[in-house]
């Protein structure tokens, strides 16, 4: 296949360098802390099981052991009895920095909004670090998000992946290893931000058009740099040996001109970004898979996708995950055929995907109740989701979605000790997170003001009273 | 059907068209606080006739028993547009607020319940969870008062109105900035339109003659809603309120609890949102998740509203969280089903012989996301559970139809 070969060969061999070179780099690094014995715990492991009864022991920063096991004398010892453990839980659709609280114009960093394609911009450049929402965010268990561009645009730039720990720097809260996201919109957005310009795109085949055109481009730049790469391997071994080699040689080895739009749409094409779509149609979500076929690109996950559920066996068969809400409908015609029952049906077949995610800044708060919803859903419609298969819904599942499953999402030895200990079972609106580990390190404690950070812009709020 | 009893209704005015009785038994009481013991309630014409035990094997027409599940008064879904915004972005199908008019004025007779549809799909997406009625209002406009809304039954009727002229007043920041680049407009219009109250009409400036009938209708007997967050400006409501001698609710509240205190001494109650817990606004620095029970704590009403419409039925998972954050059961029950029916002068909804038969049996506790709504009454009439959602949700569940979807047509 053309399209295997591609990927083997651009990934392997032949790669941009500069989108290979880590610019803005993670200088995230856990805090160290000491070894953690969870005990007697109910344990969601992420990845569908259930243990009761069970410990759970961390040591630097991993998860060393779920069930028997030896303890350093010297670690922490957590009495979990009657208390339920999961995998930090993972949104894969925020726009907690960009679309910042308080939500004032010159904060409001999450479009940009002057060109259907800005695959240029980079989310990370708008993050607000000091966005009160990272804190409420883990309150609510949260360790990992992604942060996306709106979806204004047709490609609306790249979204990045963040462990949800206090930093003065978004560099600070980079997950470290994890690919970029590249947000992409279907639908109304689009055509109304620009249509209303009396701009292309005004209709949806305007938008599909517009798509297919910037990723023609990208094809021919990938095109470029692969010419390029091997012109300088073979020009190498040749070169000298006769005038028109030199000459050759000297043409195909200038670099092509580096070009940050289509480095991110060269990125998608190889797979080394996921591409995060948002689409609320059943028909739409498969026009862009015949269209990611055309152009030899996964779609990583529909993000929204309020009819996912009237195609949920196309997006199981394609590996494609759903990323939706458990209730949201009606606020605009693409959102007219929502039901509660989308998650739990996208969930269904055998290797479906399913993802709730946020959107909100409250949402993203109570991931848990939004999937308990779901789940409440699926089973009154008469499916049968126990709390251990909801939970990939928030947990590994999100983390497949963004490319870190080999590092968080499940609590499997290895992994990184991103775990939220419950008051009860986390499924209801009465649960609560008691204690929040990121890294192994203990980020937040209910109750415990030494443990419940604090933006810099909430600080010395509201003492117009005389303390 | 429910389109056959409302052609009913119109036909034969006021005449009962299904006098069925029901009776259900074995139901827990929420309303009766921690009471283990269960009840029988008999529901004949439309009306609660007995809340009392032992009632098992009367003769009805249907007979329900709730084996101990929860029973409460159909829910209160918060100050909504349901039944004035069929779609968000579908600006034609959207009746709930007033902008851009021509005419400059102040418009307090701008009545949104003119524009009520009963048949918009959202109103049994909202009743099959277990809602039965809601506070119909004028959304914020481009004026400090946007007009007047009331309760409304969610009963597929086309004047299931209920209860007093309510008024919905802007006096938050993002309303002030608007309208003249200062919150302090809001209340120099107010001032100016109360005065017009004492103005002959050949003399109005702001409102029309109409305008200041219903505005000193409403002074005299209705409610005024201001909706504003900062402890600020809902302390200036609270004085114009005192000084214009109208009943006043605050709607929002983020900032609420700094003024209790102020809130408690002068009666008025207050919505809220209870997930609001973020600095949203420079009006609210203050949010925060134990807004209700800090409120109530103080011996303020506390009401709750999701800010929602199409997703109105989020508010059981509103008042579920103010639980979660120390608010008393009993207190956001109360919040979900007499509080309001009370505050804006509605039929009682209570679970007492006498009261309307809107009640709802529960599959668990109501205020939790893991249960939902079994069954629903509304006037007596016990609802088929079905929505434009359900109907998509059982075209889509088989997961190999032996016809096309297009022919599955739920009924």
């Amino acid at each position: 296949m053309h399209i295997a070969f591609r990927f083997f060969a651009t990934l392997t061999l032949f790669a941009i360098p500069a989108a290979l070179a880590d610019v803005f780099p993670s200088t995230y690094a856990p805090v160290p802390a000491p070894p953690v014995l969870f005990q007697n715990a109910t344990v969601l492991t992420g990845d569908g099981s259930r243990l009761d009864n069970t410990n759970l022991y961390i040591r630097d920063g991993r998860i060393e052991w779920i069930g028997e096991g030896s303890a350093a004398p010297d670690a922490t010892v957590v009495n979990a009895k009657g208390k339920w453990i999961t995998p930090g839980l993972i949104d894969v659709h925020s726009h907690l920095g960009v679309y910042p609280s308080p939500g004032v114009a010159a904060h409001s960093d999450g479009n940009e909004a002057t060109a259907p394609v800005t695959a240029e911009v980079w989310a990370e450049h708008s993050v607000w670090p000091q966005d009160p929402g990272f804190t409420r965010a883990l309150a609510g268990g949260v360790t990992a998000m992604q942060i996306l561009p709106g979806s204004a645009n047709l490609f609306g730039g790249r979204g990045v992946t963040l462990k949800n720990v206090p930093s003065v720097s978004y560099q600070g809260m980079k997950f470290p290893g994890a690919p970029h996201g590249l947000k992409m919109a279907c639908g109304e957005n689009p055509k109304r931000v620009y249509g209303n310009r009396n701009q292309a795109p005004s209709t949806r085949m305007g938008n599909v058009a517009a798509y297919r055109s910037a990723w023609i481009k990208a094809q021919r730049y990938l095109d470029d740099w692969d010419r390029y790469e091997q012109a300088t391997v073979e020009g190498a071994s040749k070169s000298g040996e006769d005038a028109t080699s030199m000459a050759s040689a000297l043409l195909t080895t200038t670099p092509p001109k580096r070009d940050l739009e289509l480095e991110t749409l060269a990125g998608a094409l190889r797979g080394d970004i996921l591409v995060h779509m948002h689409c609320y149609r059943a028909d739409e979500m498969l026009t862009i898979l015949d269209m990611a076929k055309e152009f030899g690109y996964r779609v990583g996950t529909f993000h929204h996708g309020v009819e996912a559920y009237k195609i949920a066996e196309q997006l199981a068969d394609e590996g494609v995950c759903g990323a939706l809400w458990a209730d949201w409908w009606g606020f605009k015609i693409e959102a007219y055929d929502g039901i509660q029952e989308n998650i739990a049906l996208v969930d269904r077949p055998e290797g479906g995907c399913a993802i709730v995610h946020s959107d909100s800044d409250e949402g993203i708060q109570r991931l848990n109740q939004e999937a308990a919803k779901a789940m409440l859903r699926g089973n009154r419609a008469g499916l049968d989701i126990p709390p251990e298969r909801a939970i990939r819904w928030i947990t590994s599942n999100a983390a497949k979605s963004l490319g870190i499953d080999d590092q968080t999402g499940t609590l499997k030895p290895g992994l990184m000790a991103d775990v939220v200990v419950w008051n009860q079972n986390p499924f209801s609106v009465y649960a609560k997170a008691l204690q929040v580990y990121v890294d192994g390190s203990l980020t937040y404690e209910q109750g415990n003001p030494d443990l419940n950070p604090q933006s810099d812009f909430e600080l010395g709020q509201l003492m117009g009273v005389a303390q | 059907m429910r389109p056959l009893v409302l052609l009913a209704v119109l036909l034969l005015g006021n005449m009962t068209a299904l006098a069925e009785s029901i009776l259900i038994t074995n139901a827990t009481l929420l309303e009766r606080g921690a009471s283990v013991d269960t009840y029988d309630i008999l529901i004949a014409d439309g009306v609660i006739e007995q809340v009392t035990q032992g009632l098992a094997g009367a003769a009805v027409d249907i007979a329900i028993d709730a084996e101990g599940r929860p029973v409460t008064s159909a829910f209160f879904a918060g100050i909504t547009a349901l039944g004035l915004n069929e779609i968000g972005m579908v600006y034609d199908t959207v009746d709930s607020r007033l902008q851009d008019l021509y005419t400059g004025l102040i418009h307090p007779e701008f009545d949104v319940r003119d524009a009520f549809n009963p048949y918009s799909s959202a109103i049994p997406v909202t009743r099959v969870e277990g809602f039965g009625y809601t506070l119909l209002a004028a959304a914020p406009g481009d004026r400090p008062l946007s007009g007047q809304g009331s309760l409304v039954r969610l009963d597929g009727g086309f004047s299931s109105f209920e209860g007093k002229p309510v008024m919905f007043v802007n006096v938050d920041g993002a309303a002030g900035n608007k309208l003249g680049g200062s919150r302090g407009a809001s209340w120099m219009l107010l001032n100016a339109i109360f005065d017009e109250l004492a103005v002959p009409n050949k003399d109005l400036k702001l409102m029309t003659p109409q305008g200041k009938t219903a505005l000193a209708e409403a002074k005299k007997r209705g409610v005024f809603i201001f909706r504003a967050h900062r402890a600020s400006d809902i302390v200036r409501a609270l004085t114009f309120a005192a000084e214009q001698n109208i009943q006043a609710v605050i709607s929002g509240g983020q900032e609420a609890w700094m003024i209790r205190q102020q809130l408690a001494a002068a009666g008025v109650p207050v919505v809220i949102n209870a997930l609001d817990n973020l600095p949203g606004s420079f009006d609210a620095l203050g949010a925060r998740l134990d807004n209700a029970a800090l409120l109530h704590e103080a011996g303020v009403t506390v009401l709750f509203t999701s800010g929602e419409t199409h997703n109105a039925r989020k508010v059981r998972q509103v008042a579920g969280n103010s639980v979660a954050y120390g608010l008393p059961y009993d207190a956001a029950i109360a919040a979900m089903t007499t509080l309001p029916a009370r505050l804006f002068g509605g039929e009682e909804r209570t679970l007492a012989s006498g009261s309307r038969a809107d009640l709802v049996i529960w599959s668990g506790d109501p205020l939790d996301v893991s249960s939902a709504a079994d069954t629903v009454i509304i006037g007596g009439q016990i609802d088929n559970m079905q929505s434009r959602q359900t109907y998509l949700m059982q075209r889509y569940l088989p997961e190999e139809p032996d016809k096309a979807r297009a022919y599955i047509t739920p009924r």
